[in-house]
């Protein structure tokens, strides 16, 4: 009786199933934590008011309450109190005791602000430049209104930074046209080099008067400021510009609250970080990690690809094969900091360095290629999943029947031809599927990219409208060092604790989104070319 | 030549002391036979006694196994295609063949039947349909699928897919069609309408065909070969070698006493 119970397999079928629901547990609580923890950083929570007991008070967001570890039964709540020019920290505690009272007032106010963190308090003055006049009754309403004043200031002041950036980009590119011009032999008065000197010194006068104007752009926006108080009556003054975002949360209904958590996911995804990355945006780092995975995928599947085919198609079997197919899936194997020492020595030292002497060997010692950049961090990564793409091309040419191989052989097809009108198609599924998991291990990876150009701050993005669009030797941000850079190397590592969890959250959205692309495909090749059981 | 070995004049197929070995191992000894024009040809003989082997070799689809080595004359229109000159893919263009398993590549039903056409270079739509519809209408299948030519040729059933394979090597028009056992997967009324269909094509065709049933054999061919252990033992018009055969093994064979 029992000796057929086990033979019928019954147990193993329940333990089976209990390890998956373990697998997929594990699955559901990590991204449920992530999710959680990411996607409420940014609905605006209420300013609380603490009266302590010596009489003072604490404003500031309601962080977390926990039990004290010596003290038994009593508690002690953390507050973002802000205010970091005053207090120089940004998180503090209270204990219960301490508290005399806890109270929602309304009226309160947080900045968010370019420097310092955030502040949390009250306005007491509005000021603007002589001349203009603030109407509206409530400060708040005038805070708006000199808001709106100086906004054309604030647009002039953008445009004259946009065109003093030309104007060092047309500078730097005379200096290395004449540098190259020298280097090549040409004298210090040749015509040409008295030229390119005649025209940097008018780019460089030019760019003295761009920044008189902007000194003075300037000193019109410092007429626009307001004096604030914390909540214990200390003051300052803060200049309008200094602000990127005001608001009220305690005053703020559900849609209010809505748009603003609109407003911030839209600052993430396309403006650029502020305050060592913990504040912002994470436009670069998202565009870094993708444009990292395309330049990546370039290399790795037609390589991949080909390799396979090979493998699979062409070479005969033999030891040499076998020893191939051996190295190959070592290599995938291969932890990928290992990857990263070879990338830095063999693409950025020694491929870059001697392109950098070939190339422009005017520059040196300043490297243009012989250092860090996105194409080396692209092609350690396809080194890295290259494997992967080969061992899953030639387990998909290899599960394809042979009666198919032999019809089209069979019809006077060459081997090229079966293999283009009929093998192909019908191994792009299994195909797919390396490049799935090829795809998802390169956006996942971050030590090889630590050593091959991944930068905490990039001064510009890999693509741009610049010609010739896709800048290959420039270094990138990646929302996988993102995460590292914030979270481990952050001076201020409780105020990056929000940025930590939204970034992990959107690199996982990230690479949902690549390999989801990827599937949808797959599924539709896959309904395509399978051949159906009769 | 023993009396148990018939001769054919003008042999579409000519096979002359061929000898074929796996490796060491040899499968097929010393085989001469001719194969008639416009007939039914069937190879008989139990399993592993190397019809398949020999079948193969008319176009050299024993190739694609490396360690095959065939000696031996095989002439197909007066060329010997055993020799190094002889283009394999024209070969097989003028050498069709059906196999065991019904085997449609994933395309179209169109796709599948004009596949040849294609690989040949012929892209004129015209032509490609004009051909489509012959090829199919010649292996019966043009009424059961003119209406889904553009769907995929795997979403038919066993016994059509078998007949679309023959479509698609009518539809380069080559000389003789190869079936290796065409009919040992189906069931019995669609392995009547491939039997018929092969009566058919006879008119156009020279047929060369492997096959376990005995009954089959009696009722298509024109001409039986039987083989034994690698070895031709008898070959002659089906109807005397299997109401009257010459051969002892021959007899025990087709009586069911072995294989």
């Amino acid at each position: 009786m029992s000796k057929s119970f086990w033979k019928r397999g019954e147990p193993f079928v329940w333990a089976s199933g209990a390890v998956l629901s373990i697998v997929v547990l594990f699955t559901v609580v990590l991204i449920g934590v992530v999710v959680k923890n990411g996607s409420g950083v940014f609905w605006p929570t209420a300013l609380v008011t603490y009266e302590l007991e010596d009489g003072k008070k604490a404003l500031g967001e309601f962080v977390k309450r926990e039990e004290h570890s010596s003290k038994k039964g009593e508690f002690r709540n953390q507050l973002k109190i802000g205010n970091r020019d005053f207090y120089s920290l940004d998180f503090k505690w209270f204990d219960d005791a301490l508290v005399k009272n806890k109270k929602i007032e309304k009226g309160m106010l947080a900045f968010e602000r370019l420097e310092y963190g955030n502040f949390y308090g009250l306005i007491n003055e509005v000021h603007v430049p002589e001349g203009e006049e603030l109407q509206g009754g409530s400060l708040w309403e005038q805070f708006n209104a000199a808001q709106e004043l100086q906004e054309p200031h604030v647009h002039t002041l953008e445009k004259l930074e946009q065109s003093i950036k030309q104007v060092n980009k047309k500078a730097e590119k005379v200096r290395l046209k004449r540098l190259k011009k020298v280097y090549h032999g040409m004298s210090e008065e040749h015509a040409e080099i008295v030229a390119l000197d005649a025209e940097a010194a008018e780019l460089k006068s030019g760019f003295k008067q761009l920044m008189l104007t902007f000194a003075e752009a300037e000193k019109v926006l410092e007429g626009y400021h307001i004096k604030v108080s914390d909540i214990n009556g200390r003051s300052k003054e803060i200049e309008l510009f200094e602000i990127v975002r005001a608001y009220r949360p305690n005053d703020m209904g559900l849609g209010a609250k809505i748009g603003f958590y609109t407003l911030k996911i839209r600052e993430l995804l396309f403006d650029e970080p502020r305050e060592s990355n913990t504040e912002g945006g994470l436009f670069p780092a998202i565009c870094g990690t993708i444009t990292l995975v395309f330049l990546m995928s370039l290399l790795s599947f037609p390589m991949g690809v080909i390799a396979g085919v090979y493998l699979r198609e062409y070479a005969k079997d033999g030891w040499m094969v076998r020893l191939v197919r051996i190295a190959v899936n070592n290599l995938a194997g291969i932890p990928s900091i290992v990857y990263g020492v070879f990338g830095l020595g063999f693409f950025v030292y020694g491929l870059g360095a001697h392109i950098d002497h070939l190339f422009f060997p005017e520059r040196l010692p300043t490297p243009t290629y012989g250092t860090g950049g996105i194409l080396w961090a692209s092609l350690t990564l396809g080194l890295l999943t290259v494997p992967v793409v080969i061992v899953a091309t030639e387990e998909a040419f290899g599960a394809i029947p042979r009666g198919v191989r032999e019809a089209s052989l069979a019809m006077g097809a060459t081997r090229l031809q079966t293999l283009m009108r009929v093998l192909f198609p019908m191994a792009s599924p299994g195909i797919m599927t390396g490049f799935i998991l090829a795809m998802a291990r390169a956006a996942g990876e971050v030590a090889p990219l630590m050593i091959t150009g991944v930068v905490k701050l990039a001064p510009a993005l890999p693509i741009d409208g610049e010609a010739p669009f896709f800048h290959l030797k420039r270094k990138f941000m990646h929302l996988g060092f993102h995460i590292y850079d914030i979270g481990f190397q952050s001076p201020n590592v409780e105020a990056a604790k929000p940025m930590v969890y939204v970034t992990t959250l959107l690199l996982v959205l990230v690479v949902l989104l690549m390999t989801s692309v990827a599937i949808i495909l797959r599924n539709r090749m896959k309904r395509k070319f399978t051949i159906g059981a009769f | 030549m023993r009396e148990s070995f018939m001769t054919i004049g003008d042999p579409v197929v000519d096979c002359k002391n061929v000898n074929i070995y796996y490796g060491t191992a040899q499968a097929i000894f010393d085989v001469s036979i001719g194969f008639a024009r416009n007939k039914v040809t069937a190879l008989i003989g139990p399993s592993g006694c190397g019809k398949s082997t020999l079948l193969r070799a008319i176009n050299r689809m024993n190739d694609l196994i490396g360690t095959v080595n065939t000696k031996g004359e095989i002439v197909v229109d007066g060329e010997n295609i055993n020799h190094d000159s002889v283009d394999v893919i024209e070969l097989r263009r003028r050498v069709g063949m059906v196999f065991q398993k019904s085997n449609p590549f994933p395309k179209s039903i169109f796709e599948n039947v004009v596949y040849g056409l294609r690989i040949a270079g012929i892209n004129n739509k015209s032509t490609l349909e004009e051909i489509c519809e012959k090829s199919l209408r010649g292996a019966g299948l043009w009424e059961e699928v003119k209406d889904r030519l553009n769907e995929s040729a795997l979403g038919i059933s066993g016994g059509q897919m078998q007949r679309l394979c023959i479509a698609r090597a009518v539809a380069v028009d080559p000389e003789v069609i190869l079936m290796d056992e065409p009919c040992s997967a189906l069931d019995p009324r669609a392995t009547i309408k491939v039997e018929d269909l092969i009566t058919e094509l006879r008119e156009n065709f020279s047929i060369i065909i492997v096959t376990h049933n005995m009954q089959q054999a009696a009722r298509v061919s024109d001409h039986t070969a039987f083989l034994y252990e690698g070895k031709l033992i008898e070959y002659g018009v089906t109807d005397t070698l299997f109401t009257n055969p010459k051969e002892k093994a021959t007899e025990d064979y087709i009586t069911g006493r072995f294989g």
